[in-house]
């Protein structure tokens, strides 16, 4: 029997865990939205606002268990549009700006990467909510790893120009890679739960995955073990999340409530 | 329950005339998407499930249900969503895999090929982009007849 200051605590936890998972989708959703219109080519244009269609789907589904398992009376839109940057618990990497489209499809990669084992392993958890969501997103997540993994390959293995882009890329993107496979005490206490995978397991199949896939794309893996972290504990997000969200934001926040 | 009431099948049959907002040939029964239909009392159940996460047709078949079981007498309504079991791309019905092939999309497929191509049936056919004009499709392209066609993506 579990004392009621730990269910508490697990609680606590899995409100974070979730939150986390939405604030992925809705973060990369949003950056990939940003593209609707000025895609590279009407195809690759069509396909980055279908991606950001899948992700912002997919954050309604956790944002609305989010908002369900805090029981403040918020609803999904309201965490979406009404929280600071400090509250946002997605990662790093993916508030980055687009850049480029190389730099654009290299930091889908690094995520789909991770994401097609993460969640295959939470279609297993313990939390029956958090599997039906996992069930749902990730067929949608191994199509997007086929469609990044391709672009990444034919672009780093592509023109001289094409290249060096994809290289660019993966440098500045790479040390923003590790804060996926950082555990703190609430994937510690997912794991614990069962709700969870250990993020560990996670990271030798997406290490597999990226490498094979990198040498493919004649990319060189950068030798920097650094890891910029912040994003996913909300500590220290970087001033691009602050600039999204007050685009991302503006409406609700002049006209609260408003709807359409 | 009323005797008055509809049969569930009868039901069914109707909802078999609402179709997909995005794909006009195919209803949202041939889609699988009508999942469940119950009376409760004297209020009408119906669970629906996504295609893709962010569907935005989604938003629009609750509205087109009510509709169309208005026209039929049936205005109490309880619509909602349920997302597992995990929809796919097997729940669509014979009948909208051949409509949609009369309209030009080219059926889903597990291999990820499209059978050929909805016009001339040539094999000769290869992918453009992975995604098309909706979530559920993507473009592909006949090398015999060089007309370009949608594909409903298998997933």
């Amino acid at each position: 029997m579990i004392t009621h200051s730990n269910q508490t605590a697990d609680s606590r936890h899995l409100l974070e865990f979730v939150l986390r998972q939405g604030d992925n989708a809705l973060v990369l959703g949003h950056r990939m939205s940003e593209w609707c219109g000025t895609g590279p080519a009407l195809e690759e244009d069509i396909a980055l606002a279908n991606t950001a269609l899948d992700l912002i789907g997919q954050t309604q589904m956790w944002l609305a268990y989010a908002a369900e398992l805090e029981g403040r009376d918020r609803s999904a839109n309201d965490l979406a549009f009404m929280r600071d940057a400090t509250d946002f618990r997605n990662l790093l990497l993916l508030e980055q700006p687009n850049r480029d489209f190389g730099h654009t499809m290299m930091r889908q990669f690094l995520f789909d990467a991770y994401q097609v084992p993460f969640l295959q392993a939470l279609e297993s958890s313990a939390d029956q909510r958090v599997a039906d969501i996992a069930a749902k997103s990730g067929r949608e997540a191994r199509y997007h790893l086929e469609r990044s993994s391709d672009i990444v390959i034919a672009l780093g293995d592509g023109t001289e120009e094409s290249h060096r882009r994809m290289q660019d890329a993966l440098d500045r993107l790479w040390s923003y890679a590790g804060e996926m496979f950082v555990t703190d005490e609430t994937d510690i206490a997912m794991h614990n739960a069962a709700i969870a995978p250990d993020l560990k397991l996670i990271h030798a199949q997406w290490n597999d995955t990226v490498q094979a896939r990198l040498n493919k794309a004649t990319l060189a893996v950068p030798d920097s073990t650094f890891v910029h972290k912040g994003g996913k504990n909300g500590v220290r997000h970087e001033e691009h999340l602050g600039h999204m969200l007050a685009t991302m934001q503006v409406l609700q926040r002049s006209y609260p409530n408003s709807v359409w | 329950m009323a005797d008055d009431q509809a049969s569930v099948a009868q039901i069914r049959e109707w909802l078999d005339a609402v179709p997909d907002p995005e794909i006009p040939v195919i209803s949202i029964v041939d889609l699988g998407i009508v999942r469940d239909v119950q009376w409760r009392d004297d209020v009408l159940d119906v669970v629906i499930t996504p295609t893709y996460s962010g569907c935005p047709a989604m938003s629009v078949i609750p509205e087109d249900i009510k509709t169309e079981l208005g026209r039929h007498g049936i205005n109490k309504i309880n619509i909602s969503t349920q997302i597992a079991p995990v929809w796919t791309t097997d729940w669509l019905s014979d009948k909208g895999r051949a409509n949609l092939k009369g309209y030009g999309i080219a059926a889903p497929r597990t291999t990820g090929v499209p059978e050929g191509c909805p016009r001339c049936e040539s094999v000769d056919v290869e992918k453009i982009s992975q995604f098309g004009s909706t979530p559920c499709k993507a473009q592909w392209r006949c090398k015999s007849c060089l007309e370009p066609f949608d594909y409903f993506k298998c997933i």
